[in-house]
């Protein structure tokens, strides 16, 4: 876990340590969401983090919004052989950063000719309709209450996969639905929209894990939470989900 | 102390600290976070709180004792600790913060005196419950032990 105020790139050294190849690596596979994170509070962004990898995203978690942008290489003027291989799904930012603002990031983000379509969202502590509203106008694709929790994540994750095309002709059944803007509001034992549901939930809605991810990844199987809304595991790929429960307490059934 | 006792220990003491307000269920969401890849998660990001709120305390001490309170030093720290009290379902500071917050905004140097010293209250006793459970869970696994799932109808 990254202790430092930097760029904390985990998946890379994960990578790594399977013998992917170090910084050398190949590109990011397609089917691998790749999610950067910018938060100024260490304790939120080690949370994000994990809420993320446990839904299995690859996730580059940075301490402000001028790090963020030097990571996009949003800031510079040099093109860089290795940003031509950075794909970067999704952006998710906290509002109130010193500094540079999540609003002021996200404004750089969608004037950059590079990344405005990635989707951001915000995250922020405080429910302030103005602010809220700003950040929509401004083109963030949702608005999450701090604390940000497993379901909000997962919902975010749904909404992503859409995008996802799976190059290897494992084609999943994506839900037909597609959510609208959804704010996230602080109704914290309330189930998030079930709109994500696709009626045939059989089928993964997220990218089936490549052999990389099996072996790298901490969390093979996402877990269901409470509300048991999507599955998130591949029949093909993936052990089927064992609830986090049953692995703790194997004899207080 | 039998495994089975340890266990049923743990999961009393767990639920007197949401029954008391000390955590709430924002801590239910680190736990599930927590499994065999990483399985001191929860307490990592519990002692990265402590180190924060540690030195933010620190320097609320500091900057409420000038001559002239700087308000707009205190009052960002007292939204950090608030935003990460808040990360790890540490209830009871996050709501003293809340009020903290009202007085910073009031410029009330006495308010926000009364308010460090609810905050340090709170702040301490969550401490000391949950380095008291995380005790608990070490000699559980120390004796060969699995953690038990809190099963709450919260």
């Amino acid at each position: 876990m990254a202790s430092d105020g930097g760029v904390s790139c985990l998946r890379r050294s994960e990578m790594m340590s399977v013998g992917i190849g170090g910084i050398d690596s190949p590109p990011l596979d397609v089917d691998e969401v790749h999610v950067l994170a910018v938060d100024d509070s260490l304790v939120d962004r080690i949370v994000i983090e994990r809420l993320l990898r446990i839904t299995s995203c690859k996730v580059t978690a940075v301490d402000s919004g001028w790090r963020a942008l030097e990571f996009l290489g949003i800031d510079n003027e040099k093109a860089s052989a290795e940003l031509d291989r950075l794909k970067v799904d999704l952006i998710i930012t906290d509002y109130c950063m010193p500094g540079m603002t999540g609003y002021e990031l996200l404004k750089k983000i969608k004037e950059s000719s590079s990344f405005r379509q990635v989707p951001v969202v915000i995250m922020s502590s405080e429910n302030v309709i103005t602010r809220i509203d700003r950040c929509l106008e401004e083109g963030a694709e949702d608005f999450l209450l701090k604390p940000v929790k497993l379901a909000d994540v997962k919902r975010l994750r749904n909404y992503l996969t859409r995008d996802v095309q799976v190059s290897n002709g494992n084609k999943r059944k994506l839900p037909e639905d597609s959510p609208p803007l959804t704010l996230s509001h602080d109704s914290s034992d309330s189930s998030p929209p079930p709109s994500t549901l696709s009626p045939d939930s059989s089928d993964s809605s997220s990218p089936p894990l490549s052999p990389v991810e099996i072996f790298s990844s901490p969390l093979l199987s996402p877990l269901d939470d409470e509300d048991d809304d999507v599955l998130t595991s591949s029949p093909e790929s993936t052990p089927s989900p064992v609830r986090r429960q049953k692995m703790r307490s194997p004899g207080l059934d | 102390m039998e495994l089975v006792q340890m266990q049923k220990s743990l999961q009393d003491y767990t639920k007197s600290l949401f029954l008391d307000g000390v955590l709430d269920s924002q801590f239910l969401q680190l736990q599930q976070l927590q499994d065999e890849s990483n399985p001191d998660f929860v307490s990592q990001v519990v002692t990265l709180f402590f180190q924060d709120s540690d030195r933010i305390l620190n320097d609320l001490s500091l900057s409420l004792d000038q001559q002239v309170v700087d308000f707009k030093k205190v009052d960002p720290h007292v939204h950090q600790l608030k935003g990460s009290s808040s990360s790890i379902g540490a209830q009871r500071v996050k709501n003293a913060c809340v009020v903290f917050r009202n007085f910073c905004e009031q410029q009330n140097v006495e308010g926000c005196h009364r308010c460090l010293q609810q905050v340090k209250k709170e702040y301490y006793l969550v401490k000391n419950r949950l380095e008291t459970l995380f005790k608990l869970e070490q000699q559980i696994v120390a004796s060969g032990g699995m953690i038990p799932a809190m099963e709450l109808g919260f």
